[in-house]
Formats: structure tokens, sequence, C-alpha cells
């Protein structure tokens, strides 16, 4: 199964991404931010890091990029697209998820593992995951303050299209566990349709034994699974 | 064609969390400064260019900031003339 990786100018998870697309079976295949078609792939992935330094906004230069517009089509055709801390804010910047990420509530760039809960198994990228489960990932990042209009957030909880929620090592919300203020203890959402995932922690760091947890691989093993079933 | 040169600001919406304004209120009561009741803290661009007309200068410079400049999410703009040079006849 191919999955294109999108590499900015300033991304810094793209070969991470690309090695755990390795581990868990699949085909990655670089792609640079001007290249205007992502090609004949399964699944596209944006990575994290500082595209275009972050200038003006996380994210506001990158969703320019040429690329983005076949990034974009290939989304709207229902195929499956997930982006990663700065991959997140590029896709809210393009309007493939809804709302933002503001600056941390405490001002610091926080870079340490977080527990994350699986709200829900029946997406594409959490099917290998049980029900609820707990996972223990690192977050990098100094904007992934989750932020969308009341109306929005409403909808994203009464859709189940919240999929991670930050969490503490038993599992509870309200308990300090959230690192960056954001509203409703979010991590991680999926569009209207399903196929788009952002998400501020980094589940491509959290592959092998050595880095501490495996818990990220099997966002990637669902995702395989499906690509494998379905083909877009 | 005239030039123009545009002020744009960008400010993060009334209510909305903005952690550096509230650093600096948080600096400014410490100097002393009590009688400030709040801080936000947005951006200034400025952009030069040519248009027929000032009203088509900010109609432009608007749309810049509803595609790119400012986020429709979490921030607001206002856009003014600067200067205006009219180019030589």
């Amino acid at each position: 199964m191919k999955i294109a990786v999108v590499t900015f100018p300033g991304s810094n998870c793209d070969y991470d991404l690309y090695k755990a697309i390795e581990l868990a079976g699949g085909a990655p295949e670089f792609r640079w931010h001007r290249d205007t078609d992502v090609g004949q792939v399964d699944a596209v992935m944006l990575p994290g890091g500082f595209s275009f330094g972050d200038y003006l906004r996380c994210g506001a230069i990158a969703h320019m990029s040429p690329i983005m517009s076949s990034v974009v089509a290939f989304a709207e055709r229902g195929g499956p697209v997930v982006g990663v801390c700065n991959g997140f804010q590029i896709l809210c910047e393009a309007g493939l998820l809804p709302g933002a990420l503001l600056r941390n509530d405490s001002m610091k760039f926080i870079s340490q593992d977080v527990f994350i809960r699986v709200e829900t198994t029946e997406t594409q990228f959490t099917s290998s995951y049980e029900p609820r489960q707990i996972l223990r990932v690192p977050v990098a990042h100094a904007e992934g303050n989750y932020h969308a209009d009341a109306e929005t957030i409403s909808a994203l909880e009464g859709d189940g299209r919240v999929i991670f929620r930050y969490v503490d090592r038993d599992g509870q919300t309200g308990t300090g566990g959230t690192p960056n203020g954001s509203t409703n203890d979010i991590a991680g959402i999926v569009n209207a349709g399903g196929n788009v995932l952002g998400m501020m922690p980094h589940p491509e760091r959290a592959v092998e034994d050595v880095l501490g947890s495996v818990d990220g691989l099997a966002l990637f093993t669902s995702l395989l699974s499906q690509t494998a079933s379905a083909g877009v | 064609m005239s030039s123009y040169s545009i002020e744009i600001r960008v400010i993060p919406r009334p209510g909305l969390l903005d952690p550096a304004g509230k650093a600096i209120h948080h600096a400014l009561q410490s100097l002393g400064y009590d009688t400030v009741s709040d801080v936000r803290v947005g951006k200034a661009i400025y952009v030069d260019l040519e248009a027929d007309s000032p009203e088509s200068a900010i109609a432009l410079t608007e749309n810049m900031c509803q595609k790119l400049l400012a986020n429709p999410v979490t921030e607001d703009f206002n856009v003014r003339i600067a200067d205006e040079v009219e180019a030589p006849a």
C-alpha cells in the first residue's frame, strides 16, 4: 500500500513518518511540496515540523504549496489524509478540518510524552485499537491548543469526530492531562467524511520499543488494513 | 495607477485566549501600570501595491486577508491606506 509523505521546507518528522509506515508494512513515498500531484497512492500524510518557519501562522504558508491542491482533491475523493502536528495545522489552514491550533495556554513549547484515549475505533485510523485504549505518545509543539467555535465543537462531539482526547495515565480527563489548553481536551479529530485525520501527538514517534512506546503503531496498521481492503 | 502603502492589522478575536497578551499584561502590572485592564497582541503587516483607486487597493487587500493574511477562525483584521503616491502622468 503506497502512502505519500509530503515534505515541506521546515518539515522535520517526514523521515519518522516514512519509517513508521515501513514498520507497519506499507510502502512510503516522499513527495516534495512543489510537486503538483500526489500521484497514485492509497493515502497521504503531512508530517510535523515547522514548515516555512511557522511564518505568518503555523501551516498558513504551507497550505498554499503547489502540492496542496492535489492533496485537497485527493481528500475530496475520499482518500485518507493524515496530518500530524504541523500537518494538523496545515489541514486546518487548508480548510480540510475545522478550527485552528492556538498558542499553548502555558505559552511554552511542550516536548513530553502524554496520554491520549482512543474515543472511537470506528474509523479507518483507529480500527486496530481497543475501544477507549490509552496510548502513551509524545507531543512537541507550541501551538497545539485546539480551538473552534461552540457550534463546531458540539458538531464534532455529536458526530463522534473527536477521536483522540488527552487524559491522565488512568484515562481520566479534567486532571491536568491536557498539556496545551485544548477545548474539551481534544487531541485529534476527523472531518465529516471520516477520511481526514488531524492530531497534535506524534504516533510516528511511538512505533518501536527503543522509542519508549509502541502505542502509535496501530494507527498505521489500522490505515494499512483499510487501504488493503478498499483501495482508493 | 497609484502606489499605495497599506497597513493591515490582524488581531486575535476578543474573548479568545491570548497568552501573549496575558503575559504582557502581567509584566505591565508588575511595572506598576495597575490601571491596565486588558492587553491583546496582534500583528501589523505592511503591503505596497499598485491600484486604480483607494477603494480597489482596500478591496484587494481585504481579499488577501480573507485568503491568507488572517485566520477567519481566530482573528479579525482591519485595513487602512498609510500612504498614497500618484504615478507621474
